[in-house]
This record gives structure tokens, C-alpha cells and sequence, in this order.
């Protein structure tokens, strides 16, 4: 059954849900047809109810956006729409009859498609065998047919204007064009319900801007799209409709047009937030931090750059032009090929993260699941490991003593836990990110390198972060922020690097940098 | 520039409540461990009007049969936590308690290995064979760091050659007529002494040092323990070389209780390990969980099964379809029981 897209004209099963919609939500809502309703929706976790009564209507050939804190439900809201969880209360609409979905294939039979944040795909196989598997085609023996699979892919990527080789091995795509591969796979089920999870946080603008033509042209198709991010920019050019959660629960929805910056983050926060980055001058120190002409093969070369104490140094740049290399070699995780590193005064010879560390330096890194986080074991012991030196005595760890700086630590910044025992895969983005940005403050580094600090966090746990940040450096430490979001490195830094194709491509001061200056630098053209 | 972190001022930091009062995570499988117990003392009285329990000689052949498998289980089960595996603790067995056995014969005897080396003081063989271990350990710990093969193969590797060389060192002979002060290492209940010193220590070791903290980082992502400034191919290393020491030891053990060296002791012995220790808790699939006193319980359940079984007079191939069936049962409800926490 296809849906009416046009007002007045929807086919007569439809009517029969547009009234029954009206009881339903209590609104006047005559004439407006939704593809996809969830009524009073409840989903509780073992201890904590993660949805109450929420209800959202969603329209054919709009992007409607779900926006949320971490830990607000707009996952969860999703997963069950995309048939991974199973409400404990309430009913879904799809097209006009109530739906219930037994698993995500249950759901992609039925016309819902999920681009999951963490992607999904298998790297060893390649390309039209991860788009097409599971459904393949298949000749007269039953056998996989591979002429009819590349052909389909190809057909698929043309459509989409995607350029990608269907052979290619997965693995050897960088990640942006994975995510164009996971999009293509959630388009090829030709689904009439999308849900986009953060597609955008691992590709650079350029594909942002590509994955926005797409998203136009399904709009254009009567497609419906649910959009989750956490990027302001993207909301405003992407979205139709906003939808706001809070702690569990539906606040509001309205058009995107009704929006404006802060009320958004009002609206999400439930508190007004006046000033979103709590820049402060900070008499700037000495040299802390000296790179002379470091370089790793096939990664970056001739980078030069320095770093003063109380000072913040943005650094930006495409997702692969070697900004996260840079910074690994800083810190030993992969020592560099050649150059200098001078620190406090000192020249450095850092062959792995336990010189760096025993230098006064430490490195939030870029991915928290993949190098920061052990998610089997609980918050203390995730908050300790890397200062336990600091706290034993003949290699038996003074765990009381530990302990409490811990918890001390925990409150100092906001961490969400019910204590220090509760294994850290259960606490939000935010509150993970803090835990592991605890981890290094209980070593009292000199010099901080926070590569995407608040990537995956929600908006509040954002500005404590950022305030965080703020303060170290006023204390005097030296701090080096790697951030994808330009309006962050504007906002925090006092000098910005932009980094292009392993090389410095230019520093500009606090008062030169702008939006247009980094993406020009980032872009490889000189100002 | 101060020293200490900024932040507006806490006016009282007390510490983060501890979870209250909660159970410790052995206590599920303690009690099956019970439970499995009672039902053999109930069969025992129904099919041969016996108790299975209360029986000390039946009971001490129990406890001795776990301490050799269990004194092995505990070097697997730091090993598993570090995210590795070790198929090579049996054959490691077999090969320590030859080497120890050569040197502890007696003088007088003809066909001794070395006839020159005879009643020697019984801590030389002792340390002999624990050092074999300890080398194949540090072999496969050093394999598995420098040459990134993966521990499965490496020890499998180890497993294979480790057998094959325990037999070439004699040409398949056994090796016989063992010094009195060697032999009692094996005698009455010192094998239980020494495997419960060994889970009181490594149970310490796990929990409160930092080299044990650093393996469950490891286990858990080894990426992020590197960043974190973990020395991991250190860890690892010390870790192998740890179980083989320990599969030395049991050797030592082994040899003694049976007052002979034989090249095929010890056989299938890591499974029975691992086993012990999957029982008890420790993940496989994921490194970073488990706990030494948990093997210690599964290597009991694994006893007590046996000797059950035994005393009930069942079939000793029926016992291996259930043992199997009880490894898998145990991970399974383990899998449920992590569901439900979460």
C-alpha cells in the first residue's frame, strides 16, 4: 500500500487512521497524514524507565529530527521503532495500522530502515556483498550470483551519485565512505521510513553536503526521515520537524522554523544556557610544549608548532588529513619517524604513552570505545589505571587511597553513577567521557592533548566539559583540542592549527581565525 | 602553576557509596556447586545406600585430583583475563614432571637417566621442573608479543611440541624409583596445600596489584591500555610465563603423587583448565572478567562430577557427555544472568 502524499487525497484505509489519530493525540488534526505514529510509549531497563508515555507522529517527505541529551530516550525511541527493542506499553502506527516488530529484519520487511551510529558492516567482505547481504541474488544452482550483485550495486551508487568500487574490500574504504556504504545499504531496502543515527559524525562536509542531496531526493520520493544529531548547524539546514526528549520523556515538537539556537538547547536542557562557550582570557605562560619537524612516514611531515602553558590550542581539519596522527605520535602510541619534541624545556624521547605520561602529558583520545574505555570492567577501576603507578607501593595498589580521589574526582565533575562499582558500559556518552577525562586529571598532567573532547556527549555534559577545559588552562596547564566542530575551536581555542594532508597548513591567532579561514586552510588553499 | 585540579570548591567529599551489601559474584556458582554436591548425596543413598558426602577417603581423592588440574586452571584463568588463551599447560605437565622426575631418582638404581645425579636434595627436581614451565611460558608469552601470532596458535604450537619433547627425553620411557623426600611433595594432602596457597596468592595477585589490575586493563581493550601506559607486551609476557610456572609446578605435583615421571601425564589437562575456569566466570569471548576463587569453585564442580559419577558407578563416557554438557550449560547461564543485570 502506498501512501497519499498530497493533503485531502489519502486513500481510504488512510482516513480511517487519520481520524483514529485525532482521538488518539487529542489534536486537531484534520487533513494531516502521518506514515508513522508511536503512542504512548513506555520502555523501562532493569532500575530505570528509559521512555514514558512518549508519543511522536512522523510525516511522509519530511526529516523529522530527534533531539535529546544523552540518556533523554531518543535511542531508544529509535531502536524500538527500528524493531531492536520491544515496548513494555503503547502502540506503533506504520502506514495507518498498528505495527509490531519482532526484530530489526521484521522491521526492514515492514519498510523501516535504521543507519546505526556504530557501524555495521563486515571488513573483509566487500562492498556489494555488505550492501546486498543476506538478500542476495541468487542464479539457477542457488548459488551467489556476483555479476548480478556488482551490477546492482552499481546501479544502486549511481543513483545516489556515490563514487565507491562495489569490489573493493570493505576495510580498505576510509571510514567516511564506509558510512556512504552503510547509507546506500539502508537506502537499497527501498524503505518508506529511514532513521538516521548521527550519520554525519564521522564524515567530513563535503560528504555532509552529498548525504543532504540524498536525504532531498528520498524526501522528494515521500520518504520519511528521522534524523538524530548533535550538530546545531545540520539541524537547522536538514530539518522539517523537531522533536525535543528530556530524561525519558516527549517535550515538544514543532517545525524546525520555530527554532532558533537557544531555544533549542533551552528546550533540551530545560534550563537557559546564555553563553555556550565559557571562554576566558588567561595570562598566557612559557613554552610548554615545542614540535620541531616531526614527522611518520605516510602519515605527516615537516610539522612545527609549539604550545604555551594556560593556552588552548585548536587544532582542525578533515576527518584524515593526520590531525589524530599527529597526536598519537606526541604521545608514543605510535612513535614518530623523525623530528624533535621539546616539553617544559626538555627535549623527549617518547618511544611509548608511558614516556609521555611519565612527562606530565596525557591524550583523551578520538575513539572512547576502541582506546579509552575497558567496558567490561567498572567506573573506579576505568578512572584509576592510568595513575596507579602514583598509588602503589612494591606493585600493590593503595586501593583506599584510590578510591577516594576517585570519588572525589567523580563529584568534581558530575559524574552520573550510582557509585564507583558500576560497570562503566552502563553509563551514558557524556558520563563515559568525563570518567575517561578523569582518568587524566588524577594524574595532574602540564599538558592535555583532548582529541574530540566532546564527540557523542550530550549538550549539558558538553558545557561542563568545555568549562572543564577552560579551567585547566587557567590553572596553568597547556591544552591541545582537536575538535571536527568548528564553532568549538572558535569558541575555545586561542590559536588554531589547521591541519592538511600530514602537513600545517596555518595558525591563525584567536581574533583572525574564522569559519571561513579554517575551512580554506583545512581545504589546502593558502590564504 | 598550581598542582591541583580546578574546580569550584567542594565543600564535603565523602566517598561514593559502596554497592551495598551485595553478594559476591562466586556465590551463584558456590551454590551450584552445593547443589551438584546434594543431589549425588541424595542418588548415593537412593541407588547404593551410601553418602557421597560424607565419605573422607572419597573426598580426599576428589580434592587431590582437583589440585593438579586446579593449580593449572589458575595460571589459565590470568592468562584468559588478559585476553589470551594457553592450550599448552598440559603437555607442559607432562614435560616438568619427566625433567623433575630425571633428577630425583635414587642411587642404586640401574636404569637411572642420569646416573651421576642421584639423591639429589628433592628442591633441585622441584625447581627444575617449575623452570621448564616457567621457560615454555616465557616462550609462548614472548611468541605471542614479538611475532603478534595469535595466542591460540602459539600455545597450540607449544601444546604439540612441549608433548613431543617430553617423550624424546626419555624415548617414551617412564621414569621410576623416586626419592622418598620427592615423593612426599605428592603425599597426604600437600597437593591441596600447595593449590590453595596458589589461589590465595594470584587471588591477592588479581586483585590487589597493580600487574593484576594491569591485566584485566589488558584483557579488556588492549589499545586502551597502551594509551593508558601500560607496558602490555611486558604484562603478557609475565602473565604466560606465570602459567607455565604454574603447569611446572603441577607437573612437579603430578610426578610426585605418582612416584613416576611419565611423557603422557597431564594429558587434556588444559582443557579440563579451562573448563575449571569458565565455569567459575571468566569470559572467554571477551578478555577482562573473571576471577581466580570462581576457578577454584569450577574446578570443584568439575570434581565433584567426576567422583560422583564414579561412586555411583556410572559409565566414565557418559560422564565426558555430561561434563560437556555442563561447560557449555554454565556459560550459557551465565550469558542469562548478565542479561538480566543489565
Amino acid at each position: 500500500m502506498r501512501l497519499g502524499l498530497v493533503q485531502g487525497e489519502a486513500p481510504k484505509e488512510f482516513s480511517v487512521f487519520s481520524e483514529s489519530s485525532v482521538d488518539q493525540q487529542g489534536v486537531a488534526t484534520s487533513g494531516i497524514d502521518y506514515i508513522f505514529s508511536a503512542k504512548e510509549i513506555r520502555k523501562t531497563f532493569p532500575g530505570v524507565v528509559a521512555l514514558d508515555k512518549v508519543s511522536i507522529n512522523i510525516r511522509p517527505g519530511q526529516v523529522h529530527a530527534l533531539m535529546g541529551e544523552n540518556g533523554a530516550g531518543k535511542s531508544t525511541m529509535m531502536k524500538i521503532i527500528a524493531g531492536i527493542y520491544i515496548p513494555d506499553k503503547g502502540t506503533l502506527f506504520f502506514k495507518g495500522e498498528p505495527l509490531v516488530l519482532k526484530s530489526p529484519r521484521d522491521a526492514l520487511n515492514k519498510g523501516i530502515a535504521m543507519i546505526h551510529q556504530e557501524l555495521n558492516l563486515f571488513a573483509h567482505m566487500t562492498v556489494a556483498e555488505n550492501i546486498w547481504i543476506g538478500r542476495e541474488p541468487r542464479n539457477v544452482l542457488g548459488l551467489v550470483d556476483h555479476g548480478e550483485l556488482r551490477d546492482r550495486t552499481a546501479k544502486l551508487f549511481a543513483d545516489l551519485a556515490i563514487d565507491i568500487d562495489p569490489e573493493a574490500e570493505l576495510g580498505s574504504l576510509s571510514i567516511a565512505n564506509r558510512q556512504m556504504v552503510e547509507i546506500a545499504k539502508a537506502v537499497s531496502f527501498n524503505s518508506d521510513l529511514l532513521i538516521m543515527d548521527e550519520p554525519t559524525s564521522a564524515i567530513t562536509d563535503k560528504e555532509v553536503e552529498h548525504l543532504f542531496r540524498i536525504i532531498g531526493s528520498l524526501k522528494s520520493q515521500g520518504k520519511a526521515i528521522i534524523y538524530i544529531t548533535h550538530k546545531m548547524d545540520e539541524i537547522f539546514q536538514i530539518a522539517d520537524e523537531i522533536s525535543i526528549f528530556r530524561d525519558g520523556t516527549h517535550i515538544v515538537t514543532k517545525p524546525a522554523s520555530k527554532f532558533d539556537h537557544n531555544s533549542l538547547i533551552a528546550a533540551m536542557v530545560g534550563r537557559e544556557l546564555n553563553q555556550v562557550f565559557p571562554k576566558e582570557e588567561v595570562p598566557i605562560g612559557g613554552i610548554a610544549l615545542q614540535v620541531k619537524d616531526l614527522a611518520r612516514e605516510s602519515a605527516f611531515s615537516n610539522i612545527n608548532f609549539d604550545v604555551r602553558f594556560g593556552e588552548i590550542l585548536g587544532v582542525a581539519g578533515l576527518m584524515g588529513s593526520g590531525r589524530t596522527e599527529i597526536m598519537d605520535s606526541l604521545f608514543g602510541v605510535y612513535p614518530a619517524d623523525s623530528g624533535e619534541i621539546h616539553f617544559n624545556g626538555k627535549k623527549l624521547n617518547i618511544k611509548s604513552p608511558k614516556d609521555a605520561i611519565k612527562a606530565g602529558m596525557a591524550f583523551l583520545t578520538e575513539d572512547r570505545k576502541q582506546s579509552g574505555l575497558f567496558l567490561s570492567l567498572s567506573v573506579g577501576e576505568n578512572m584509576q589505571i592510568a595513575s596507579l603507578p602514583l598509588h602503589s607501593s612494591l606493585g600493590f595498589v593503595r586501593q583506599k587511597e584510590v578510591d577516594e580521589l576517585c570519588s572525589d574526582m567523580s563529584k568534581k565533575l558530575k559524574v552520573k553513577t550510582p557509585g564507583l562499582y558500576e560497570i562503566i558500559e552502563n553509563l551514558s556518552g557524556g558520563n563515559q567521557q568525563k570518567v575517561l577525562l578523569a582518568r587524566w586529571l588524577l594524574n595532574t598532567p602540564k599538558l592535555l592533548i583532548l582529541d574530540e573532547p566532546t564527540r557523542g556527549v550530550d549538550v549539558g555534559a558538553k558545557a561542563e566539559i568545555h568549562k572543564l577545559i577552560t579551567q585547566l588552562a587557567k590553572q596553568g596547564a597547556a591544552i591541545i583540542m582537536i575538535s571536527s566542530e568548528l564553532p568549538e575551536v572558535l569558541g575555545m581555542s586561542d590559536r588554531v592549527m589547521v591541519v592538511y594532508d600530514g602537513k600545517v597548513g596555518g595558525i591563525l591567532s584567536r581574533q583572525e581565525a574564522t569559519q571561513e579561514k579554517i575551512m580554506t586552510l583545512a581545504s589546502g588553499v593558502e590564504l | 602553576m598550581s598542582n591541583s585540579v580546578p574546580f569550584e570548591k567542594v565543600d564535603k567529599v565523602e566517598t561514593l557509596k559502596k554497592k551495598r551489601w551485595a553478594l559476591p559474584q562466586e556465590f551463584s556458582i558456590f551454590l551450584v556447586l552445593i547443589g551438584i554436591g546434594l543431589v549425588f548425596e541424595a542418588l548415593g543413598w537412593i541407588i547404593r545406600s551410601e553418602s557421597f558426602l560424607y565419605n573422607p577417603d572419597g573426598l580426599l581423592i576428589m580434592v587431590l585430583q582437583v589440585s593438579e588440574i586446579g593449580l593449572i586452571a589458575v595460571g589459565v584463568t590470568m592468562v584468559i583475563i588478559a585476553g589470551g588463551i594457553d592450550l599448552s599447560s598440559g603437555s607442559i605437565v607432562a614435560l616438568a614432571a619427566m625433567v623433575a622426575a630425571s633428577l630425583a631418582q635414587v642411587s642404586g638404581y640401574d636404569r637411572a637417566i642420569y646416573p651421576g645425579l642421584t639423591d639429589l636434595p628433592f628442591l633441585i627436581p622441584v625447581l627444575a621442573g617449575v623452570a621448564v614451565g616457567g621457560l615454555a611460558g616465557l616462550v609462548n608469552g614472548s611468541l605471542v608479543v614479538k611475532s603478534k601470532v595469535p595466542p591460540f596458535i602459539v600455545t597450540l604450537g607449544m601444546m604439540v611440541s612441549a608433548r613431543g619433547l617430553a617423550r624424546y627425553y626419555t624415548e617414551g620411557q617412564p621414569v621410576s624409583m623416586l626419592t622418598d623426600s620427592y615423593t612426599s611433595i605428592g603425599g597426604g594432602a600437600n597437593p591441596v596445600i600447595i593449590f590453595i596457597a596458589a589461589v590465595v596468592l594470584f587471588h591477592i595477585v588479581m586483585r590487589y596489584t597493580r600487574f593484576g589490575k594491569c591485566l584485566y586493563a589488558i584483557g579488556g581493550n588492549t589499545q586502551a591500555a597502551r594509551v593508558s601506559g601500560i607496558n602490555v607486551g611486558r604484562n603478557l609476557i609475565a602473565v604466560y610465563t606465570i602459567a607455565g610456572l604454574l603447569a611446572g609446578l603441577a607437573g612437579v605435583v603430578v610426578s610426585a603423587r605418582a612416584q613416576t615421571g611419565q611423557s603422557g601425564m597431564g594429558m587434556s589437562y588444559e582443557l579440563d583448565a579451562i573448563a575449571a575456569a569458565v565455569i567459575g566466570g571468566t569470559s572467554v569471548s571477551s578478555g577482562g572478567i573473571g576471577r581466580v576463587t570462581g576457578t577454584l569453585i569450577g574446578a570443584l564442580i568439575l570434581g565433584v562430577i567426576s567422583s560422583g559419577f564414579t561412586f555411583l558407578g556410572i559409565d566414565s563416557y557418559i560422564q565426558e557427555i555430561i561434563k560437556g554438557i555442563i561447560i557449555v550449560a554454565a556459560v550459557v547461564a551465565d550469558q542469562i544472568r548478565k542479561k538480566r543485570t543489565r
